[in-house]
């Protein structure tokens, strides 16, 4: 986790929110930082992590998870990780008999219907245990992302309808947090991936927006990060905050500084 | 004219957008039908019934009644918890209610109807709902059928908007600046020129609706004719005259471009 990304979201892992929609989203740069940083926090905060990982192999996110001080093998096999590979479990759909189901049934399907499988997944993993003894804090639902469900033929609305259920599940009945990423696809007109950000937009308590800089690519400064903080049926007097970093990636960490205030410009 | 949404039957919308949200407005609408004595339906289905009536007290949430949509909608747990029939069925019901007197009833979200049924059903039932009160042969003004619904205008193209504009008679839309909250109302009346009118509110925590005047700081990209702004030419480190001296001294100067007949 980054910790100046802690101090501008005001949390940490001792105390972190509970029964929150996290949307992040990225336009014109790559916002999987983000999902790094809240794998290595939520695990570090003591969670049960589902982690719907359909973009890279395990490896990929074990080797960026260890410079941020995670060990996702050590957590996998103690039970507080359950990992879904997608790169590796989706060829397992056409080799297993069409009787038993698994989580990326939609892959085989003509027209994909809905993703319920995938939500009895996620159901399955991270369901109480019943000793009745809490041995983690919360559970947490990781997707990485959203966006490439589109792509694989399954429609907004029945993305939309899995994260509701999520939601239902995970947030509401079980106190836990759900945090997905979804790509904005800007000028391309992409009017399903719209609907699906959008959508998820407004159920959302926390929209974090990785954006390329408008002037282009800059080598002291990647990208900027709009945060949103949402209350979807709290009233406010105060309207919900927003506020805009700007942001480097290194080695280990990612440092943030205000609109202009690069260390490398200064 | 935000304080007097409900006071003719039909339907209002609620339109909002990620960044203004409608719900808390939604709430402090049904927070006043209650308070008129109205009871008050609820299709709920983007928020759980706990979370919808947080911030209500006990006198508001014995009226309100919630269809709970959120939980299970397409009864993906097969635990015959759902409502029957589903969204659709849902919606139908509401307008086959027989409890007499007026109502209120409270779409959370119509975005999430329209995007699960087809939209000219919806549209059907949507018009069937609000005008309930003229199939009833006696219908009295009190008798009348509020219907609010809440309408995420990001998620849906021209034509279902355009449609659901057509069926309201009343349209609010969000937004605002400055962190300050707006409302613009279009209200259409029949056989009357519809009317519009900006209104700055804002949400208290117990979901009562406070009105403003205008945004806390208004933004002024022109300056204000009636103060005279300060002279910019005065505290210069330059001069923007010239003497008569360096003026001289100016029309004399040779420009090194200038062509002359001496050419060196």
């Amino acid at each position: 986790m980054f910790p100046e990304l802690n101090n501008l979201l005001n949390t940490t892992p001792d105390q972190t929110e509970q029964g929150k929609l996290t949307l992040l989203c990225d336009a014109k740069t790559d916002g999987s930082f983000l999902v790094h940083h809240f794998l290595s926090f939520y695990l570090k905060a003591n969670c049960k992590v589902c982690f719907v990982a359909l973009i890279q192999s395990f490896s990929h996110y074990n080797i960026v998870g260890q410079k941020l001080g995670v060990s996702l093998t050590t957590a996998r096999e103690c039970g507080q990780l359950v990992f879904l590979e997608g790169l590796k479990s989706a060829v397992d759909v056409f080799f297993r008999p069409q009787e038993e189901p698994h989580p990326l049934q939609f892959l085989r399907e003509a027209n994909s219907g809905n993703l319920q499988p995938l939500y009895e997944f996620v159901q399955e993993a991270l369901k109480p245990m019943d000793s009745g003894e809490a041995a983690w804090r919360c559970p947490v639902l990781l997707v990485d992302d959203l966006s490439v469900l589109l792509s694989l033929g399954v429609g907004a609305v029945a993305v939309l309808d899995f994260i509701h259920y999520c939601r239902a599940t995970v947030c509401r009945e079980w106190k836990g947090n759900v945090v997905a990423l979804v790509h904005d696809s800007g000028d391309a007109e992409d009017e399903e991936n719209d609907i699906l950000l959008n959508g998820l937009g407004h159920q959302s308590h926390l929209i974090l927006r990785a954006e390329g800089l408008a002037t282009g690519f800059c080598k002291d400064v990647h990208g900027q990060l709009r945060i949103l903080w949402r209350r979807p049926s709290e009233p406010t007097a105060q309207r919900d905050r927003s506020l805009t970093y700007q942001y480097k990636i290194q080695d280990k960490n990612v440092s943030f500084f205000a609109k202009g205030m690069s260390p490398a410009v200064l | 004219m935000l304080e007097s949404l409900l006071a003719l039957g039909g339907l209002v919308l609620l339109r909002d957008s990620v960044e203004w949200e409608g719900r808390s407005l939604l709430k402090a609408l049904i927070k006043k039908s209650a308070l008129c004595g109205e009871q008050v339906h609820i299709l709920g289905c983007e928020v759980s019934e706990e979370e919808f009536r947080e911030g209500f007290d006990s006198n508001i949430n014995s009226r309100l009644v919630y269809h709970d949509l959120f939980r299970d909608p397409l009864n993906w747990s097969e635990t015959g918890e759902t409502l029957p029939g589903g969204p659709l069925e849902a919606l139908r019901a509401l307008c086959r209610r027989t409890h007499p007197g007026p109502v209120t009833i409270a779409l959370d979200s119509l975005s999430w109807l329209l995007l699960h049924l087809p939209c000219t059903t919806l549209c059907q039932t949507l018009h069937t709902l609000s005008h309930q009160d003229s199939c009833r042969g006696d219908s009295s003004p009190g008798e009348q059928v509020h219907v609010l619904g809440l309408l995420h205008e990001e998620l849906h193209g021209p034509g279902p908007l355009g449609v659901l504009s057509s069926l309201a008679q009343t349209e609010v839309t969000l937004s605002g600046a400055m962190g300050q909250a707006s409302a613009h109302v279009l209200y259409r009346r029949p056989q009357q020129r519809p009317t519009h009118q900006t209104q700055w509110f804002s949400i208290l925590p117990d979901f009562s609706l406070e009105l403003q005047g205008g945004p806390p700081l208004e933004p002024q990209p022109y300056p204000d004719p009636r103060v005279p702004s300060m002279d910019p030419t005065t505290h210069l480190t330059f001069n923007l005259r010239l003497s008569k001296k360096e003026r001289e001294a100016k029309d004399s100067l040779t420009l090194p471009f200038q062509f002359s007949s001496e050419k060196g």
